[in-house]
């Protein structure tokens, strides 16, 4: 193990004792509801970069795969009372499928036209769901948490922790992926994907395992949520906010490395929830779009991209 | 079998190849053998259907009908990828870096993907691989700068090093002379000379007739996706088809 990956894994455990912490100490339950939402957001743009910004392809399906998380989970609890670690693995095998299918769209379909593509796939989805009767089609459904299971007193809070370990793992795998020979050939077939397929890179098989990964880990986030909500319904599980928001954060954050959409995650995740507490839920969308805005003119590779010409001037090296 | 005194088998065969794009047919009926070693010249009008063939055989389009046999393997059906691993490279008419990348990494990505399978190779002896091709092509001062930052010369010469890096029995150069000044047009021949003298077999696409004539052993004229005429250089010059369809009647 590098020294890197050394200090990479000391800081996830930190990071996962203060949240056991947290959930231990403190008392009330607002910041578990609020955090669980920026964690949440944490898994989804990590998740959508693997796809998104190693590979290229602009996905704005994250709400189908995070809708057919939550749909997972419920059908589940509904059918067989399933525990959640059963409805969050089970999630993440969905997801994995669904992101194989569309991994084989990027066969010929790209730039645009894969965005669209995977539009329509949400909405296909979305109108499924809400014709099937079982999880309550259009009216929603209402979900009783069970009691919380040692060490919590309650489900939230265990759902706090479910969704740090998501992080965690996510972030696990994204960096794996960068280091490694399939960051490498994501690359290549980003910035050329004739030049990298004649360079003796398997263009197909890499993005339909970026697609397959990024799938499973989106569906996987979206699992706890019915949970966290107790209530599931089409309409705000396969919401556009969650693609929207989630592009929105990659971008903000930058692509190129794994730490990006971490960032963006907790900043925009972060000020959407001050927002919504302090003036309006309908606000937060609009704060998004200028945003973006902002950032897409002045700082086109997000704050990584910031951080690292500013790095490069420190040293006096060539941008 | 051919036996020990008979011809070499070729290392490249393309039998009765055709492509059509809707109505249009790019290439009619081409068949070619080229040997192990050989230096293979094409030309043609543009339109005539060079870089559509070189497409087909490096697998970047499906063929209608024929087969490209290359060693003693059936390829027709394989992705570029693959065939890449087999040993055919190629370069780009319009250059094609992986432009978020260094020079020296465009060439890492070659030795990624391009060996077999557990041929690993340990990083350090990795970065000598690509220096020394990089040497051999004059791009070792350029290793560390990004790909924006090269000249024409400097791209075309990149493409061919990232080529290289895949250690091709059959490297393909799609005009990597054009757009290039008289010295510059030499020292990307000589390039490719040297390559070929390490025993690659190479089809050279060009415009540029002197260079096509002191690079060539063979020289294959195509015209509307036909062979008009396929032979030593000063043969293919002097047919009267071949005069015409870059002149014009």
């Amino acid at each position: 193990m590098t020294r890197n990956s050394i200090s990479f894994w000391i800081g996830a455990t930190l990071f996962l004792v203060a949240v056991l912490l947290m959930t231990q100490v403190i008392g009330n339950q607002y910041p578990f509801f609020a955090g669980y939402v920026i964690l949440q957001f944490v898994v989804l743009a990590v998740a959508w970069s693997i796809l998104g910004g190693y590979a290229g392809y602009v996905n704005f399906g994250t709400s189908a795969f995070f809708g057919i998380g939550v749909y997972t989970a419920v059908f589940l609890f509904k059918a067989f009372s399933a525990p959640l670690a059963v409805q969050i693995a089970a999630a993440a095998a969905v997801g994995a499928f669904l992101g194989f299918a569309l991994g084989l769209l990027t066969l010929r379909m790209q730039g645009i036209f894969f965005s669209i593509a995977t539009i329509a796939l949400t909405i296909i989805i979305e109108t499924s769901v809400t014709n099937w009767r079982y999880v309550g089609g259009a009216a929603g459904i209402q979900l009783q948490r069970p009691p919380g299971t040692w060490p919590f007193d309650n489900y939230v809070q265990m759902l706090f922790f479910v969704q740090a370990l998501l992080v965690v793992l996510a972030i696990a795998i994204a960096r794996f992926i960068q280091a490694s020979w399939i960051g490498r050939g994501l690359q290549a077939l980003k910035d050329d994907e004739l030049a990298a397929e004649c360079t003796g890179v398997p263009t197909l098989r890499l993005k339909v395992l970026a697609c397959v990964i990024s799938g499973a880990l989106m569906c996987a986030a979206g699992a706890p949520a019915a949970m966290y909500l107790q209530y599931a319904d089409p309409s705000s599980a396969f919401n556009l906010n969650y693609s929207v928001s989630v592009l929105a954060m990659s971008l903000i954050g930058g692509t190129a490395h794994w730490a990006g959409p971490v960032v963006g995650a907790i900043l925009l995740g972060t000020t959407q929830q001050l927002l919504t507490v302090t003036i309006s839920s309908e606000v937060n969308v609009l704060v998004l779009g200028v945003m973006l805005v902002l950032f897409v003119v002045v700082a086109p590779e997000g704050i990584i991209g910031l951080i690292r010409r500013a790095g490069n001037n420190r040293r006096g090296g060539k941008t | 079998m051919t036996s020990p005194s008979g011809p070499q088998p070729a290392l490249l065969r393309i039998s009765a190849l055709t492509k059509r794009f809707g109505g249009f047919i790019a290439l009619d009926n081409v068949s070619v053998e080229i040997r192990p070693g050989e230096r293979f010249g094409l030309i043609g009008p543009n339109g005539s259907g060079k870089t559509t063939l070189i497409n087909c055989i490096s697998g970047a389009f499906r063929t209608e009908a024929g087969t490209v046999v290359f060693g003693d393997e059936d390829i027709t059906r394989l992705p570029p990828h693959i065939r890449t691993r087999r040993g055919i490279a190629r370069s780009f008419q319009i250059p094609r870096p992986f432009k978020s990348m260094t020079v020296a990494e465009n060439l890492m990505v070659a030795l990624d993907f391009a060996s077999v399978a557990g041929d690993f190779v340990p990083a350090a002896q990795r970065r000598d691989t690509v220096m020394s091709i990089l040497t051999q092509t004059g791009l070792a001062s350029k290793a560390d700068m990004s790909t924006l930052g090269l000249s024409q010369v400097e791209l075309r010469k990149m493409e061919l090093a990232r080529a290289m890096a895949t250690h091709p029995k059959l490297l393909i150069s799609d005009e990597a002379m054009a757009g290039l000044s008289s010295s510059e047009v030499d020292e990307v021949l000589d390039l490719l000379i040297k390559l070929a003298g390490q025993g690659i077999t190479i089809i050279m696409i060009e415009h540029i007739m002197q260079a096509v004539m002191r690079f060539s052993e063979r020289v294959m004229c195509l015209d509307a996706g036909k062979i008009i005429a396929i032979g030593a250089p000063a043969e293919v010059m002097a047919n009267q088809r071949v005069q015409e369809a870059y002149l014009g009647t």
